[in-house]
């Protein structure tokens, strides 16, 4: 005699009548899931990718220090930074040594409005500039892309409150593909003020200082000036040579101080490797993916557990009816794929109404947070990964009552 | 009675250990979630000056003009121009102009290295306006102000560390070369958010040095903080006094709401004049907020604040739909006893009581394991928010009673469905089916 196990959607949905609450109360726990889940992996991708956006520096063996100082005209400050730097640039296992008004990430930085016609209304776009001299390249790291770094005569100093743009400018290729969508900047002119800088080169990448999300449109626009500032809070950007970062970290500070004890070195952000700087810098994003994915895993395993607990419920409301289906002839894999369809049929309406209010969660949240908009590849991950955690909470109860035996129904009826 | 039921709710907790402790952890979790967060909300949502705060106003004036500004939005703070005209005008009852400066402390001792704290210049009437306690003396005169006097209030701590302790009024200290006359001491004083310059430090550390705004114009001492500059490059120090960069904060004692009226009609016509002069291109474009309004605009609470309490609400709302769900379950499968007391004549009431009573039981289990769970994450807001937030978020008694309560309150409210389903059951029905 042939037998074809055919699943019964018909009789499922009848029973699921006579189990209205219950059958919404999963139906709803898990669009509500797939609502918050969508959302949650979304942010996380979102913080992840600022995250790891490069800076264009070799972060590896790179310290900065911020000296303020103290009590010092600010027209002499030139001599006292350019000794530092020459006692910096001798210390062992130093490599080489910059300074700069500001560094990637730094949080904070100095940007302006970038032209290339000095007669237009409106700048371009906004740069970060970076005010340093001929060793930021070596120092930082950075790629050269096309063109040549400073020379030591062309480095100038200045007061941040009677600078002018200098005569030459080396800029970063996203600020080139933003002025020059056509071709390369070399040679051509921008104007960061009313007087031109000549471009001399083009390095492959340089983030701006600010890390918040108001400066994404502009991040890696940056332009490199041959200027020193006098009366501002300078940093030094150090290479250390191979494994030498921890120890100039003790004997910078220390020679600085041996150097000229009117200085300030501020106990909070004075004194960083680039890997701090990193990490404070992106704490924020950092914390809200944590915060995410914890809120991920505790709400899958929460909606799991319910459907664990309200299955076994209705497997024991209904044994007496499992062991008339047994006797009436109904195999073991019958009954299993009775309980896993029924799951099915749930989270099928579950998560059609999550996907739903995952976009409407989105939306909602898009106009409190400026969240961009979801895209809808999480959705639909999301239904994957409800849909599979639905039937892999209903397999042991499932399993239960597939192990129900038919002599259950000839008792007590 | 209720002693009863609620010891019928704690034997009921251990007959079903599987169900209820996926309750008590769903209940749990989600309250811890929505603790937490609600901590770190309650914290960066602060009122810092509840006392004050509708009476202290900060004023903008828009000297950009429609092209420049932020939306039609006047630039959050003043120039030096438009700053000192509203000082020398003295409309309000009390009023500063004030900007955070660097003001390194020089130890007397060589030894020492130098030392940083956060300061602001600001006017006398900055320590009355703005409530600042003083453990020795006070605040400087506005005769000093105006004689741009080398004289500094310094913070309780600086006084710790500098003098131990002592009553430091009438001494000198030096800051970045200069020596000053100590006037005041203040006692413990930190206001979060930092509700009179949230543009440059909203949460941090408290303000430990205020020196007249007069003497450190005179030194030409330049804010450590934002500056935004629209306009012709300005050239030196007087360039930057006349320029139109905006960096100078200012805030105005106003107490009741007809000088708030009479002070906004005076900005209107302040900014009005200056259209007459040729300064603006545009009509008055000015702005007065109190310091609830001006912490709103600024948007002080973090994004992440806002939105991983969004997003806990949404997680303890799953939970309690779950608990919903297992709470039928639970109270279903004794659908055979609820018959049988319904046959010996318990009326539909006590059912009631006796299975919301459990369900409270349930929730009281939950929000003790909740408070554990919010106690651990008080501990590790410092891994998502910045340290200095994370500070201010505390587990306090009230933060403590409100998660019982919320965690009883919630179990109970998911308990009326499964409860009225419990009230339902037929007796006759049950007791033949048995």
């Amino acid at each position: 005699m042939q037998r074809t196990p055919s699943i019964q959607i018909r009789p499922i949905l009848a029973a699921l009548r006579r189990h209205k609450a219950g059958t919404i109360l999963i139906a709803l726990q898990i669009a509500l899931t797939l609502a918050i889940v969508c959302n949650a992996l979304f942010i996380i991708e979102q913080r992840i990718t600022r995250m790891s956006r490069p800076t264009g520096l070799i972060e590896s063996d790179l310290l900065t220090v911020q000296s303020n100082w103290v009590g010092v005209d600010a027209d002499t400050t030139t001599p006292l930074a350019r000794a530092d730097l020459l006692a910096l640039r001798q210390l062992p296992g130093v490599q080489d040594a910059t300074l700069t008004n500001s560094y990637p990430i730094r949080g904070g930085a100095w940007t302006t409005d970038v032209r290339i016609d000095p007669n237009a209304k409106s700048g371009m776009a906004t740069v970060t500039q970076y005010f340093t001299d001929d060793h930021a390249l070596p120092s930082m790291g950075l790629k050269l892309l096309a063109g040549r770094n400073f020379r030591s005569d062309e480095i100038g100093s200045a007061s941040r409150d009677s600078y002018t743009p200098p005569p030459v400018a080396i800029i970063s290729a996203a600020l080139n593909g933003k002025l020059y969508p056509d071709g390369s900047a070399l040679g051509k002119q921008i104007y960061l003020g009313m007087k031109p800088s000549t471009v001399i080169g083009i390095v492959e990448r340089l983030q701006g200082g600010e890390t918040d999300t108001d400066s994404d449109t502009y991040a890696d626009y940056t332009v490199l000036l041959p200027i020193q500032l006098t009366n501002y809070a300078n940093s030094y950007l150090i290479r250390a040579r191979p494994g030498q970062l921890a120890n100039i970290t003790r004997t910078v500070p220390q020679l600085l101080y041996k150097l000229n004890r009117m200085r300030l070195i501020p106990e909070k952000r004075g004194l960083r490797t680039f890997d701090a700087v990193r990490t404070q810098a992106y704490r924020r994003d950092r914390g809200m993916a944590i915060l995410m994915s914890a809120i991920c895993v505790i709400l899958l395993a929460i909606t799991a557990a319910g459907i664990v607990g309200l299955t076994s419920f209705w497997v024991g409301q209904r044994r007496k009816q499992i062991g008339v289906r047994r006797a009436l002839g109904a195999t073991r894999a019958d009954i299993l794929s009775y309980f896993l369809t029924e799951n099915l049929l749930i989270s099928v309406g579950g998560v059609l109404l999550g996907a739903v209010l995952a976009i409407a969660l989105n939306l909602w949240l898009g106009q409190l947070f400026e969240l961009a908009r979801l895209s809808l590849s999480y959705v639909l991950v999301g239904v994957v990964v409800l849909l599979l955690l639905g039937q892999g909470a209903v397999l042991a109860p499932a399993l239960r009552a597939s192990r129900v035996s038919p002599v259950e129904a000839t008792r007590s009826v | 009675m209720f002693v009863y039921y609620f010891q019928l709710g704690l034997r009921s907790l251990r007959r079903n250990p599987v169900l209820t402790t996926l309750m008590v952890m769903a209940i749990g979790f989600g309250v811890a979630a929505a603790m937490t967060t609600y901590a770190v909300f309650r914290a960066t949502s602060n009122n810092p000056i509840p006392q004050k705060s509708s009476q202290l106003f900060t004023a903008q004036i828009d000297n950009r003009g429609p092209a420049d500004n932020d939306h039609g939005e006047p630039p959050y703070a003043m120039t030096y121009i438009d700053a000192t005209a509203l000082m020398r005008a003295h409309k309000a009852r009390r009023q500063t102009a004030l900007y955070p400066l660097s003001l390194p402390v020089v130890p007397d001792d060589p030894a020492l290295l130098l030392f940083r704290v956060p300061s602001y210049a600001t006017y006398a009437d900055t320590f009355p306006m703005f409530d600042i306690p003083f453990r020795y003396g006070g605040g400087w005169s506005a005769t000093e102000d105006d004689a741009r006097a080398a004289v500094v209030v310094i913070s309780r701590d600086l006084n710790d560390k500098l003098f131990h302790g002592a009553n430091s009024v009438g001494r000198q200290i030096t800051l970045d070369g200069h020596s000053y006359r100590i006037t005041g001491v203040m006692d413990s004083w930190h206001p979060q958010p930092l509700f009179f310059d949230p543009v440059n430090n909203d949460f941090g550390d408290p303000i430990e040095l205020f020196i007249p705004f007069t003497r450190a114009i005179a030194l030409q001492k330049r804010v450590n903080g934002d500056t935004s500059c629209s306009g012709a490059l300005h050239e030196g120090w007087d360039g930057l006094l006349n320029s139109e960069c905006n960096w100078i904060a200012y805030w105005a004692e106003l107490p009741s709401k007809a000088d708030a009226d009479a002070y906004r009609q005076f900005l209107q016509g302040y900014a009005a004049e200056q259209q007459r002069a040729g300064r603006f291109h545009w009509a008055p474009n000015v702005r007065l907020r109190n310091v609830v309004q001006w912490l709103d605009y600024l948007k002080v609470v973090p994004p992440e604040s806002k939105l991983s309490l969004v997003v806990s609400l949404g997680f303890l709302l799953i939970c309690l739909v779950n608990t919903v769900g297992l709470l039928l379950a639970k109270f279903m499968r004794r659908a055979a006893e609820i018959g049988v007391r319904r046959a010996l004549g318990a009326p539909r009431q006590t059912i009631y009581l006796q299975f919301l009573i459990e369900a409270g039981t349930v929730g009281l289990a939950g929000g003790v394991l909740g408070l554990l769970l919010t106690g651990v994450g008080v501990l590790s807001i410092g891994l998502v928010f910045d340290p200095d937030i994370a500070r201010l978020a505390t587990l306090d008694l009230s933060l403590v009673a409100l998660t019982l309560l919320v965690a009883v309150l919630a179990t109970v409210l998911a308990a009326f469905y499964p409860t009225w389903r419990a009230a339902q059951v037929q007796p006759a029905w049950q007791l033949k089916s048995n």
